[in-house]
């Protein structure tokens, strides 16, 4: 699986007590990162995005080198070619829906931009909140907005940090399909249920190691019998 | 009312805030999220002004100013003429003066916009200037704008700073505030009222400005 992993990641990072010593990798178009409160999920993701420098590591996207502590070189966060979206994302609110999906288009000319903006628009069917503000969308709104704002500049992965808690299943369904079609994702949860419905490859994350990875029936299977012993439901 | 101090002093007031600014943004940008050790000694020095009697800051103004210094007398072999006692050194020392009338607020103004608005910028390819432009000026405007009627306004009323490094020559030093000692000094009581009344209002009307605009902040 190794020789086809389109990402790798080695990181160790020491926050106060915590000690993160993470390394996998990527080959499936949708991966779910899992693992509970405090595993280091959000941790993996920010050193991979860039806004966080582990103490040692190693992250390669394709042939390219984002970081390598032992020979100096970490990429700026807009260099990457990843797109985030974090647990709280923060749309620009000085700006209209239109200007915050432009936002990181301004290397393409101003048609270039126009186009691309309404194919986000369409795809994340947001046409009509075009013009409006970020105060004035809806929880829903927001995240879609801020989804097609990531995807906006295409790319080459999209991390996703629990970017759905608070709405509901079907909502969230449907906004992943959308994602998926696009490009990879590395999708953060802590919950069973929603990373069993995602039929995805998992890792798992627990206190700072992983401790697995494999398609999703394999892997979270025991943890799935074991919650449903405890619900006195086998 | 003595007008040519009146145009000295908005004249001043004018160029120092607009200078200020030019200043404050940067410094200010790096106060909110530089990470160097050596931090809050500068805040210390950029706040000093607001603490400092300003006798004490102009007379190492006038000292710096003057040919016992290398900077003085580089000033002097470069235009001919000391920079105190001119308008060039009064702006330099309003400047100094009011530093952290525009610091603090754009300081605050930066560091009271969240990380996550930043991260998202950084991770769309945004440049530090693109940042800056697009994103951290916008949004800090009523905190540029408090700075900007603070600094005005601090320096419509500057007294002993102007005094020290500049004196009292009408046309070239002689500001509103100083022509109200002239005024009182020579018992024309009168005309020292509506000078102070102006510059009374003046500063009112700055604060209400600046204090509407924190509770237009504050309701959203």
């Amino acid at each position: 699986m190794a020789e086809t992993a389109f990402l790798t990641v080695e990181i160790s990072h020491r926050i106060g007590g915590f000690h993160l010593e993470a390394g996998f990798h990527l080959s499936a178009p949708w991966t779910v990162l899992f693992g509970s409160s405090g595993a280091g999920k959000s941790t993996v993701l920010r050193a991979v995005a860039g806004l966080l420098t582990p103490h040692k590591g190693r992250v390669a996207l394709r042939s390219r080198i984002l970081l390598d502590t032992s020979s100096g070189i970490s990429l700026a966060p807009g260099q990457r070619g990843i797109g985030f979206v974090t647990q709280q994302p923060a749309l620009f609110p000085h700006m209209s829906v239109r200007r915050n999906i432009a936002f990181g288009l301004h290397q393409l000319t101003h048609d270039g931009r126009e186009l691309r903006t309404k194919e986000m628009l369409a795809l994340f069917r947001i046409e009509k909140l075009a013009d409006r503000m970020p105060s004035e969308l809806s929880g829903g709104e927001y995240q879609r907005v801020a989804l097609a704002r990531s995807l906006a500049p295409r790319p080459e992965l999209l991390l996703l940090d629990e970017p759905f808690s608070g709405l509901d299943a079907e909502l969230k369904t449907s906004i992943l399909k959308d994602l998926s079609t696009q490009t990879p994702l590395l999708y953060v949860s802590h919950d069973l249920a929603e990373a069993y419905q995602t039929n995805a490859e998992v890792i798992v994350l627990d206190n700072g190691r992983i401790e697995t990875q494999g398609p999703v029936h394999e892997v979270l299977a025991p943890k799935r019998a074991q919650l449903l012993r405890q619900l006195g439901a086998e | 009312m003595d007008t040519q101090a009146l145009w000295l002093t908005l004249k001043l007031a004018t160029v120092t805030t607009a200078l200020l600014l030019c200043i404050a943004v940067p410094l200010s940008w790096w106060l909110a999220f530089g990470k160097a050790r050596w931090k809050v000694a500068v805040e210390a020095v950029a706040t000093l002004p607001l603490i400092l009697p300003p006798t004490v800051l102009g007379f190492y103004l006038l000292v710096l100013m003057g040919p016992r210094t290398a900077f003085g007398r580089f000033f002097i072999h470069l235009t001919g003429h000391p920079l105190a006692f001119s308008f060039s050194g009064l702006v330099i020392g309003s400047m100094i003066y009011s530093l952290p009338f525009a610091v603090q607020p754009v300081a605050t103004g930066f560091s009271g916009i969240r990380t996550e608005i930043l991260d998202a910028a950084r991770l769309l390819g945004a440049s530090p200037l693109r940042v800056l432009f697009f994103v951290l000026l916008p949004l800090s405007r009523r905190s540029l704008f408090s700075a900007a009627v603070l600094c005005f306004a601090h320096t419509m009323g500057e007294f002993g700073v102007v005094l020290m490094i500049g004196g009292d020559i009408p046309g070239a030093t002689r500001t509103l505030s100083i022509a109200i000692y002239d005024q009182v000094q020579d018992f024309r009581y009168t005309d020292a009222d509506r000078t102070a009344f102006l510059l009374l209002a003046v500063t009112l009307l700055a604060l209400i400005a600046v204090y509407s605009m924190r509770k237009q902040a504050r309701s959203g």
